[in-house]
């Protein structure tokens, strides 16, 4: 009988079967990505409201890196070096921080609503923002006006912190960290935070209430080499801690209590990637102000087409989240050229329609 | 700073393969909706001497009143005066929220720009850029329009013409003073900005209403608060207005004065008995530019219908 069970060909060999095609369908999706991914970057920088030939942006491109051309024409490489290329490049890192931040937290508190958002950096980042540019000028005279450049994103990378660091205390209890109590004490700080705000917005004139308004909106206008130059430090490290968390994460689907039986450090996993977490989208917001949405829907995205294995998941969605972005600004840099689009209105709109999309497509509720 | 030769003259006639792809490009971006046709044009048909970019609503008013508008290649969305300069001129967007690249694309030699035009590492490469850029001070004072004018004809070119221009506005803002100080029993003046919802949003302290209600020989009923606050229905019977004065068509619909007067907040104060609303464009009322003191003067005129103001003899800008 077991015999002639091994003897037909089983369940297992059909797993197997379903496997190997599951691994090229993953292999299909990643290389479209990967393409996709590239493609998007060339044509960001390739494409804008000043119209420069194909062929000149690679000629620029090529000079530069074989060391400098007197024959450049100052305003073009202008516009590819300076403006274009540091935009792109922040695009990426911002969208891959973003999206990456997404899917930890969702994986850490085992909540599909989860976002970047929940360790209460973006409430602290924006209350951080808010009164930089209500009350920078009447806290910091000439200084405000003289350096708004490094005032702002100081302000609220500083406050996305510190907000963190509160939750975070307030969440662990004898070196252990309740995510529950974290997930609670972060919408609590959250409502905290948008009253104070909200009182920012009341004593603020119009011009500083239109500020916020685009700040609250996002964009990657304001890319420079500078900020490419600060913010690339504190994002990346989260990008090359992919690989130490996944497995851990992996084991955290199945519970805490679970994951520990089963090796898994987990309270060193947590704070690795809250901590890692916070950093990244306090750097994001303060280079790009506030851009939702790519951190949930990049990371569900990845998980409808692939499934929730971590080891596949995290890596993609830092390659999902920095094209939507590429893709999101090319489009909100032509839309209504020469002016420009916020791109968190881009994001949303191009984002949210497509995910709806693919909810109704599937026959089944989306499990986590 | 001299154009550069236009790219076509190349040493072979027939389509270069760089411009088909971009063609193919193009097409691409465009059927995947990202470029539509005023995303890449061509160049705007070059001018005898500056290309230049306006940001702020005075600037691009007063480069209009100085007769420069055909020099101007771009506006932000701030320039709402006179109407044909958004309609006409492309937009580059809010004047705090402004896109390098785009400006550029306008390729113009002088970008006159009022103060707080940003953010301010777009300020920075458009300098790194080679554009001759001009700041315009902000100041909202009887003097302050004069200077403005001066700094603006002086980066133009047209110190003379900028110069007359802000002679007959100084003169114009004189006689108002002169008109003001016949006038006798100020009355109380509330600016409502909106009346969304039934919640009064009025002008309050350092708002560009506060100083138009003060050219015009009233007193602000709302000087308690500072710049547009909204008001709660006591403080505004509180504030005891003998006249409201609202913008011409704010929020599509005009409130009647038999409307207005039936609102609780407002039916209890002294301008409802003598049905005293008065309304003015919103553009002539708030833009404090070179029309400043006419529209302070026709403010004048509705606040003390009884006392016959004439006409200001010199008359500032178009």
């Amino acid at each position: 009988m077991t015999q002639a069970a091994l003897a037909r060909p089983g369940p297992a060999a059909a797993l197997t079967v379903i496997a190997a095609g599951r691994r090229r369908y993953a292999m299909l999706v990643i290389l479209g990505l990967i393409a996709l991914c590239l493609a998007l970057i060339f044509l960001g920088v390739g494409v804008g409201a000043v119209s420069i030939p194909p062929g000149r942006v690679a000629g620029i491109l090529l000079a530069r890196l074989t060391g400098g051309d007197a024959a450049l024409d100052g305003r073009e490489a202008l516009v590819v070096l300076n403006i274009r290329l540091p935009r792109v490049l922040l695009g990426l890192l911002v969208g891959a921080g973003l999206a990456v931040s997404g899917a930890l937290m969702q994986g850490l508190f085992r909540n599909p609503l989860a976002d970047p958002g929940l360790v209460g950096v973006s409430a602290g980042a924006g209350l951080a923002a808010a009164a930089t540019i209500v009350l920078g000028d009447r806290l910091l005279g000439g200084a405000a006006a003289r350096l708004p450049f490094a005032v702002l994103p100081f302000g609220a990378f500083c406050g996305g912190l510190i907000s963190t660091l509160l939750l975070y205390l307030i969440a662990t209890r004898r070196g252990r960290t309740s995510v529950a109590t974290m997930l609670l004490a972060g919408v609590a700080l959250g409502a905290l935070a948008g009253a104070l705000t909200g009182l920012l917005a009341f004593i603020s004139d119009d011009r500083q209430l239109r500020d916020l308004t685009f700040w609250s909106l996002g964009s990657l206008g304001g890319a420079s080499w500078t900020k490419l130059a600060a913010v690339a430090p504190i994002i990346l490290p989260l990008l090359f801690a992919l690989p130490l968390l996944a497995r851990g994460l992996n084991g955290l689907m199945l519970g805490e209590a679970e994951a520990f039986h089963l090796g898994v450090p987990v309270q060193r996993i947590k704070a690795l990637a809250i901590v890692l977490v916070a950093l990244a989208v306090g750097a994001s917001v303060a280079a790009a102000g506030v851009i939702g949405f790519v951190g949930i829907v990049v990371p569900h995205l990845i998980r409808l087409a692939l499934g929730p294995d971590h080891r596949l998941l995290l890596p993609l969605s830092a390659l999902g989240g920095a094209t939507l972005l590429v893709a999101a600004d090319i489009v909100a840099r032509l839309v209504v050229s020469p002016a420009e689009l916020p791109l968190g209105i881009v994001t949303a709109a191009m984002g949210a329609p497509f995910f709806l999309w693919l909810l109704l497509r599937r026959a089944h509720v989306v499990e986590i | 700073m001299p154009d550069r030769p236009e790219l076509p003259f190349r040493k072979t006639a027939r389509p270069d393969r760089r411009e088909i792809l971009a063609a193919v490009g193009l097409t691409l971006a465009a059927a995947a909706g990202f470029a539509g046709p005023g995303a890449i044009v061509g160049p705007v048909v070059a001018q005898k001497s500056d290309r230049i970019v306006a940001l702020g609503g005075v600037v691009t008013e007063v480069l209009y009143a100085l007769g420069l508008e055909d020099r101007i290649v771009g506006v932000d969305t701030t320039s709402q005066f006179p109407p044909e300069a958004l309609r006409d001129k492309p937009g580059v967007g809010y004047v705090r929220a402004l896109s390098v690249e785009g400006i550029l694309s306008l390729r113009p030699s002088l970008v006159i720009a009022i103060e707080g035009a940003g953010p301010p590492d777009a300020i920075a490469l458009l300098k790194e850029a080679g554009v001759r850029l001009v700041t315009i001070p902000e100041d909202l004072s009887e003097q302050g329009v004069a200077v403005r004018i001066a700094a603006i004809g002086a980066a133009a070119g047209a110190s003379e013409p900028a110069r007359r221009l802000a002679e007959t506005v100084q003169a114009g803002f004189e006689e108002l003073a002169a008109l003001r100080a016949r006038v006798v029993g100020k009355r109380r003046v509330l600016f409502a900005l909106s009346l969304q919802n039934g919640r009064t949003m009025v002008g309050g302290a350092n708002s560009t209403a506060d100083a138009m209600i003060r050219l015009a020989g009233g007193v602000n009923a709302a000087a308690g608060v500072e710049g547009y606050k909204p008001m709660t229905d006591e403080a505004v019977i509180a504030a005891a207005p003998e006249v409201v004065l609202m913008m011409r068509n704010s929020s599509g619909h005009d409130a009647t004065p038999e409307e207005l007067f039936a609102m609780p907040a407002f039916s209890a104060t002294p301008a409802a008995g003598a049905r005293a609303l008065v309304r003015m464009d919103g553009l002539y009322l708030l833009g404090f530019g070179p029309r400043a003191p006419l529209a302070a003067r026709d403010l004048m005129a509705a606040f003390y219908p009884d006392a016959a103001i004439p006409a200001l003899k010199t008359a500032a800008a178009p």
